[in-house]
C-alpha cells in the first residue's frame, strides 16, 4: 500500500494547538525583564513636530523611557538600509527619524514602561505642539496631478497592441464607463506586535507578526546594524495578515530600538486604531471602454487606472494585466498612473491589483454583453484566450471552460432570465451574476532542509510562514507522501530565521515554492538513505538505482519486487546512524519561462435585493475554480471559502473612510469598519475541476490563497444589476445606492 | 486609560451617596461601552462605583398590570424573558437586534440606555467634538456624517443615540424609575434623552448624581401587531441606520391606536404622535401609511453622506407599519 498523503482531506496539523491556545502569537511570548511600549501616533497629516513634551509622562512612577525623533539611537540613514523585501521604489518611511510628519496617525514616540497600562497611561500625557502644513489626502481633487511612476512595483503597462482607439470607435457594442473603490485595511483579527527578548551581548531574539521572518532580520540587521548572528527573528503562528505582514511594520522598528537602548526586552502591539495607520488596498478609480463587434467579439479594450499611493515611496499592483490574461482581443491600450497623497504607502492586500482589475473588467464585461444581447457567460467563452497576451505565451493550463460548466451547472444557471428585475419573492428582488477571474500561480526559489532520526520521525523546515493558510499542513503531508510516512511522524517547522531560505508568504506562491523546495529535500533524503544502505556489501538495495525504488510504510523496498525491503528505523540504526540530514534549494525549471502560469476562477452569485430598503443579501455562491493540483480539499476548501467571504465584504462594506478635514481614516474600529459577518454568508458551494499542469512546478499545485475573492465583488455587482437594473459602480454596494 | 479608583456598592443609598459625593465619579455595569471609551480616553472617570452587585437584577409584574425591568438585569435576559417574550416582544425584537450574544449577556438595560454616541469623531480624540469637548466644535457636519441625525439636531451636534433598546422602550412609553440625593423620581422614556441643542454633552435628564433603578413598562405591549425594522450596513452587528419600532392597536382592519418610534435619525429615540394620530379610525393599508410616513419626515434635514436616510426612513415606515398590521399590499 502506498501511503496516500497528497489530496487527503487531513486536518489542520496546527488545528489543536491553535483552538486550546497553545499555539503562541508574536506579542504572547514574554520574559522576566519584559517591558512595554506604546506608541504615540501623530494627530496631523502633514507637518513638523514644533514641540514635544514628555516631562509629565516621564514623571510617571514605572515609565522606563520616552523614544522620539529628538533622543532616537542612531540609525542608518540610508534608504537601502531600510528596504525590505517588498519595498516599492521610493524612500521607505523612518520611524522617528526626523521632526518631519508625512501621514497621519504616523509614530512620533515610543513610551516604554513597566506595565501595559502605564504606558499606555504615561502616551496620552505626551503633548504635541504641531506646525502644520495643508496636506492633500483628496483622491479625486489630486487626480489631475496623477503621474507615471519612473519605475513600477507592478508589472509596468504592456504596450499597446492592435489599434484600440479605431476599433472602439468603429466598434458596434460600446461601454465606457468609470469603476472604482475606496481604501481597504486588512484588519486581521491579530494586530500587530512584536517581542523583542535581550539576549545580552547585544543579541536579541525577535517575535514578529510577519509574513516572512526574513524580511523581518534582513531589516533590523540593515536599521540597526546588527550582524545576522545577532538577530533572530520567530514567527510561528500569525493571526491573519493578508499582506498586512508582508513589509516589517513600525512595532518591530520600536521593539527592537527600545531593546536595543534599555537592554531589555520589549513588547510593542499596535492598537486597532493603529490598524489603520500604514499599508492597505489603495483607492483606485479605473476608466474602462470596451467595443464588441455585432456578433460579440471583444474588439477593443481601453483600460486606465489611477491608484493611490503615498509622498515616499511608488507602490502600484498589477490592476490592468486583467484584460490581456482573461480575453482575446486584438486591440488593446493599457495605463497605470499613480495619485500622491499624504498617505501611508498602500500595502498588497489579497489578491493586490487582481481583485481591483478584474473589479472593473469583469463588470464592464457585463455590461458589454447586455449590450450586445449575449447571455453573460455565452459572451465570455466566445472571447476566450488561449494565451496571455500581454506577454505572447500560452498559459500552462487552463480549465476554465470546466469551471463553467461544473459552476453554471451547479447553480442552475440555464433557467436564467437575462431580463433585469424579473425574478422576485416579496419585496426581494433577485438577481444571477458572474464573473471570472485569474491569479499568478508562480514559483519561486526556495530552499528546505530534512532530518529523519533513528526513531523514524522526519523534520522538514524552511523559513517560510503559515498565515493562516495552512502551510504546516500541506508541507507535512508532501513530506510524509514523499517519505512514506504516517503525518504523525512528520513535523514541519517554519517561521524561524535561522531555518533555510524562503521568499515572503504571499502571492499564493507558497505550496508551489516551499512545496517544490520540501519535495525536493525529500528526494535528496531518500538518494541518501539509499547510499546509506548500499554501505554495506551484503544490501540487496546495492546495485539499484534511486528510481528503482519507493518509499512506503515506512520502508525503503523495490519497486519490481516489494518483499525486498527495509524500515527506516532499521536502516539508520544498522549504520549506527542517530539522524540523516539532508538541505536542498530549489528553483523554477528553465521551461516555465516559456509560458504564462496562472490559476483560473469563475463565481456565480445569488442576491436579493429589497426593493424599497436596498438591502443586499448574498443568498448563494457557487466558486469554481482551476488551481492545479488539490493538495489538501479541506485546507484549499478553506481559502475560497475565506476569499468569497471577504469578497462580500469587498463588495458590499468594506471603506476605510478617509476625513480630508483631519486626513485620518475616521472609522478606525472594527464596529464602524464593515466586515462581513456571519449573518453576512449563505450558501457557499466551491467546486475544484481536475487541472493538471506539468510546467507549473513539481507538484503541479497553483496556490489557492488568492484565487477565491478575485471574482465575487464583480460577480455581486453583476447579480445587483441583474436584480434591480441599476449599475453601480463604486464600491461598496451599500443600501442608499441602490434603493 | 486614566487612573481611578474603584469601589463596590452594596446597596442602592451607598452607591447613590458616592455618586453623588465623590468628584468625577462614574457608576460602572456590564461595562461594554463605558470601559471601551475609557481605554481610548474619551470618557475619564476618576472614580468607578460597581453596581453590579445591587439588588436591581429581577423583572416583576407591577400592580398596573406592566412589567418592572431591574436596571442590572442584562439585555439578554430581558429579551428571552417569558414575559417579555409573550407580551412586549417588540422589545424582545428590539434588543436582539442590537450587538452580539456575547455583548447582551453582559450589557444591563440601564447602561443600555446611557450608551454614548458612535460617532466616529467623538471616539478619536484627535478630532474636535462638542459632545466629548464641549466648545470644540463638530467636526461631523462637514465630514463624514453618513450615521449622523436628520431630525432634531443642532449646529453644534448632529450626532444619534445608538441603541436599539430605547427605540422599542419609546414606542413602548416606558417609564424610567431614577434615585439620587434627593429622593426617587420618574421620567418618561420621552424626556429622558435630550436633543443636543448647544448643550450636547449631555445626553439624557439624568442627573449626574442619580442612577437608573429600573424600567417600568405599561400594561399595554402591542404584541399582536408589532415589528421592528432595522436597517444597516450588514446583517448583524452593526447600528441602524434608521430603524422603526411599530405597534398598532387594531379592530379587525382598523387602527384603534398606533405608536411609531424611530432610530439612527436623531440624538434620541423619535417619536411624532401627530403624525401616529393620522391612523386612529383608519384601515391599515399602504396608502393610509404614506402620508404618517412623509409626516415623520417632514421637517428631516440630511447632510452631505446622510440625506438618503430621509427617504429610507419614509420607506421604512411604511414597511414596518404594514409588516405590523400583516398585510402585504
Ligand atoms: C461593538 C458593539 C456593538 C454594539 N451594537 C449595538 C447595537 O447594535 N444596538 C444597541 O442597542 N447597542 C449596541 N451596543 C451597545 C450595548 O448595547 C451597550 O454597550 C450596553 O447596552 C451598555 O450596557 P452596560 O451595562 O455594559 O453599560 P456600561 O458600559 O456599564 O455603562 C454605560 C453607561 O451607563 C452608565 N450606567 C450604567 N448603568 C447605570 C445605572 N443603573 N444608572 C446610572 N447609570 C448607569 C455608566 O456610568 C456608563 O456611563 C454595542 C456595543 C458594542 C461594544
Ligand atoms: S456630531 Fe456630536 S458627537 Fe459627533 S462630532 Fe459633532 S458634536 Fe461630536
Amino acid at each position: 500500500m502506498v501511503t496516500k498523503q497528497i489530496g487527503k482531506p487531513q486536518n489542520r496539523v496546527d488545528g489543536r494547538d491553535k483552538v486550546t491556545g497553545r499555539a503562541r502569537y508574536a506579542a504572547e511570548f514574554s520574559a522576566t525583564d519584559l517591558a512595554y511600549g506604546v506608541v504615540v501616533s501623530s494627530a496631523i497629516a502633514k507637518g513638523k513636530i514644533k514641540e514635544m513634551d514628555t516631562s509629565e509622562a516621564l514623571r510617571v512612577e514605572g515609565v522606563l523611557d520616552i523614544f522620539t525623533s529628538e533622543n532616537r539611537p542612531k540609525l542608518a540613514s540610508y534608504d537601502s538600509s531600510f528596504q525590505d523585501e517588498d519595498a516599492p521604489p521610493g524612500s521607505p518611511f523612518r520611524p522617528l527619524f526626523n521632526r518631519d510628519i508625512l501621514f497621519n496617525m504616523q509614530p512620533i514616540a515610543l513610551v516604554v514602561a513597566e506595565t501595559y497600562e502605564l504606558a499606555r497611561y504615561a502616551a496620552s500625557l505626551v503633548k504635541v505642539e504641531y506646525e502644520t502644513e495643508e496636506h492633500v489626502t483628496n483622491f479625486e481633487a489630486e487626480r489631475t496631478n496623477a503621474y507615471e511612476p519612473e519605475e513600477y512595483k507592478s508589472t509596468p503597462p504592456p504596450d499597446p497592441w492592435g489599434k484600440p482607439e479605431t476599433a472602439l470607435k468603429e466598434a458596434e457594442h460600446r461601454i465606457s464607463e468609470v469603476y472604482s473603490h475606496p481604501s481597504q485595511h486588512h484588519n486581521p483579527m491579530e494586530m500587530h506586535a512584536s517581542t523583542a527578548i535581550w539576549e545580552g551581548d547585544g543579541r536579541i531574539t525577535v517575535y514578529d507578526k510577519i509574513q516572512g521572518v526574513l524580511n523581518s532580520q534582513e531589516y533590523i540587521m540593515g536599521v540597526f546594524g546588527l550582524a545576522k548572528e545577532d538577530v533572530r527573528v520567530l514567527s510561528p503562528f500569525v493571526g491573519g495578515a493578508f499582506g498586512s505582514g508582508l513589509r516589517p511594520q513600525y512595532q518591530l522598528f520600536m521593539a527592537v530600538m527600545a531593546t536595543l537602548e534599555l537592554k531589555r526586552s520589549v513588547r510593542v502591539v499596535l492598537t486597532r486604531p493603529q490598524m489603520f495607520s500604514f499599508g492597505h488596498r489603495p483607492k483606485t478609480v479605473q476608466q474602462l471602454s470596451l467595443g464588441a463587434s455585432a456578433d460579440g467579439t471583444l474588439e477593443a479594450v481601453v483600460h486606465h487606472a489611477f491608484a493611490e499611493t503615498s509622498r515616499f515611496e511608488d507602490y502600484s499592483e498589477d490592476v490592468i494585466i486583467w484584460p490581456g490574461v482573461l480575453y482575446k482581443c486584438e486591440n488593446v491600450k493599457l495605463s497605470h498612473k499613480l495619485v500622491g497623497l499624504d498617505v501611508y504607502t498602500p500595502l498588497d492586500m489579497r489578491a493586490p491589483g487582481g481583485t481591483t482589475g478584474i473589479f472593473a473588467l469583469e463588470c464592464a464585461i457585463d455590461e458589454l454583453s447586455y449590450k450586445v444581447g449575449m447571455d453573460p457567460v455565452e459572451f465570455r467563452l466566445k472571447n476566450y484566450s488561449v494565451k496571455d497576451q500581454n506577454v505572447n505565451k500560452p498559459f500552462s493550463s487552463k480549465e476554465l471552460q470546466e469551471c463553467y460548466r461544473q459552476g453554471a451547472e451547479l447553480f442552475g444557471w440555464k433557467n436564467r432570465n437575462p431580463q433585469p428585475r424579473s425574478m422576485r419573492e416579496g419585496h426581494n428582488l433577485i438577481g444571477w451574476g458572474v464573473a471570472n477571474g485569474a491569479w499568478e500561480a508562480t514559483q519561486k526559489p526556495s530552499g528546505a532542509k530534512a532530518v529523519l532520526t533513528k526513531e523514524g520521525k522526519l523534520t522538514v523546515s524552511s523559513a517560510t510562514a503559515d498565515i493562516g493558510t495552512g502551510t504546516y499542513t500541506i508541507m507535512s503531508q508532501i513530506a510524509a507522501e514523499c517519505m512514506g510516512l504516517p503525518i504523525e511522524n512528520v513535523e514541519f517547522k517554519l517561521g524561524d530565521s535561522s531555518l533555510p531560505q524562503s521568499p515572503l508568504e504571499g502571492g499564493s506562491w507558497t505550496a508551489s515554492t516551499v512545496g517544490s523546495a520540501v519535495k525536493l529535500v525529500c528526494e535528496k533524503l531518500g538518494e541518501k538513505l539509499l547510499e546509506l544502505a548500499q554501505e554495506s556489501d551484503d544490501s540487496p538495495f546495492k546495485e539499484v538505482s534511486i528510481e528503482e525504488v519507493e518509499f512506503t510504510d515506512g520502508q525503503m523496498r523495490l519497486k519490481e519486487d516489494t518483499s525486498v525491503a527495509i524500515p527506516l528505523t532499521q536502516l539508520l540504526k544498522e549504520n549506527q546512524k542517530d539522524s540523516v540530514q539532508v538541505e536542498a534549494e530549489s528553483k523554477p525549471a528553465d521551461e516555465q519561462e516559456n509560458y504564462s502560469p496562472y490559476s483560473h476562477s469563475v463565481v456565480f452569485v445569488e442576491v436579493n435585493v429589497d426593493e424599497d430598503l436596498g438591502t443586499i443579501k448574498v443568498t448563494r455562491v457557487v466558486s469554481a475554480v482551476a488551481g492545479g493540483r488539490i493538495l489538501n480539499p479541506k485546507t484549499a476548501w478553506s481559502q475560497i471559502l475565506g476569499g468569497v467571504v471577504w469578497g462580500i465584504g469587498m463588495a458590499l462594506e468594506e471603506y476605510s473612510v478617509m476625513d480630508h478635514q483631519y486626513g485620518r481614516f475616521i472609522n478606525h474600529d472594527l464596529a464602524e469598519y464593515h466586515v462581513p459577518v456571519n449573518a453576512d454568508v449563505h450558501d457557499v458551494e466551491v467546486i475544484f475541476v481536475d487541472e493538471e499542469d506539468q510546467i507549473v512546478n513539481p507538484l503541479g499545485v497553483k496556490g489557492l490563497g488568492e484565487i477565491g475573492i478575485v471574482s465575487v465583488a464583480p460577480a455581486i455587482a453583476n447579480a445587483v444589476y441583474h436584480a434591480t437594473g441599476k449599475r453601480v459602480r463604486d464600491l461598496p454596494i451599500t443600501l442608499d445606492k441602490v434603493m | 486609560m486614566k487612573p481611578f479608583t474603584y469601589t463596590r456598592a452594596d446597596d442602592i443609598t451607598s452607591a447613590v451617596s458616592e455618586v453623588s459625593q465623590q468628584e468625577g465619579a462614574k457608576v460602572i455595569a456590564g461595562g461594554t461601552n463605558l470601559l471601551d471609551l475609557m481605554k481610548i480616553d474619551v470618557m475619564q472617570p476618576r472614580h468607578l462605583i460597581d453596581i453590579t452587585r445591587l439588588a436591581l437584577n429581577t423583572i416583576e409584574e407591577t400592580a398596573q398590570g406592566g412589567l418592572l425591568l431591574g436596571a442590572l438585569v442584562t439585555n439578554a435576559d430581558t429579551a428571552y424573558h417569558e414575559q417579555v417574550e409573550q407580551r412586549y416582544p417588540l422589545l424582545s425584537h428590539a434588543i436582539l437586534a442590537g450587538a452580539t450574544a456575547q455583548l447582551r449577556n453582559k450589557a444591563t438595560d440601564g447602561g443600555n440606555l446611557l450608551q454614548r454616541t458612535r460617532c466616529y469623531y467623538f471616539y478619536d480624540t484627535h478630532t474636535a467634538c462638542n459632545k466629548r469637548e464641549p466648545g470644540t466644535g463638530c467636526s461631523a457636519i462637514h465630514g463624514y456624517n453618513r450615521i449622523h441625525a436628520i431630525l432634531g439636531h443642532s449646529e453644534h451636534c448632529i450626532a444619534t443615540h445608538p441603541s436599539d433598546m430605547a427605540v422599542a422602550l419609546a414606542a413602548l412609553e416606558a417609564r424610567i424609575h431614577v434615585t439620587g440625593p434627593r429622593g426617587e423620581r420618574t421620567i418618561p422614556i420621552a424626556d429622558f434623552h435630550r436633543l443636543p441643542g448647544d448643550t450636547p454633552e449631555k445626553d439624557t435628564n439624568l442627573a449626574d448624581d442619580e442612577i437608573i433603578t429600573s424600567i417600568e413598562l405599561p400594561s399595554k405591549g402591542f404584541a399582536q401587531h408589532y415589528t421592528y425594522l432595522k436597517n444597516r450596513d450588514r446583517a448583524s452587528y452593526a447600528f441602524a441606520l434608521v430603524s422603526v419600532a411599530a405597534g398598532l392597536d387594531m379592530e379587525g382592519d382598523t387602527i384603534q391606536e398606533a405608536r411609531i418610534a424611530l432610530g439612527g435619525v436623531a440624538h434620541k429615540p423619535w417619536r411624532n404622535p401627530e403624525a401616529e394620530a393620522l391612523l386612529i379610525g383608519k384601515r391599515a393599508s399602504r396608502e393610509n401609511f404614506q402620508p404618517v410616513a412623509d409626516a415623520y419626515v417632514q421637517k428631516a434635514k440630511g447632510f452631505e453622506h446622510n440625506s438618503f436616510k430621509i427617504e429610507l426612513a419614509c420607506r421604512s415606515i411604511v414597511r414596518a407599519l404594514m409588516q405590523a398590521a400583516k398585510i402585504d399590499q
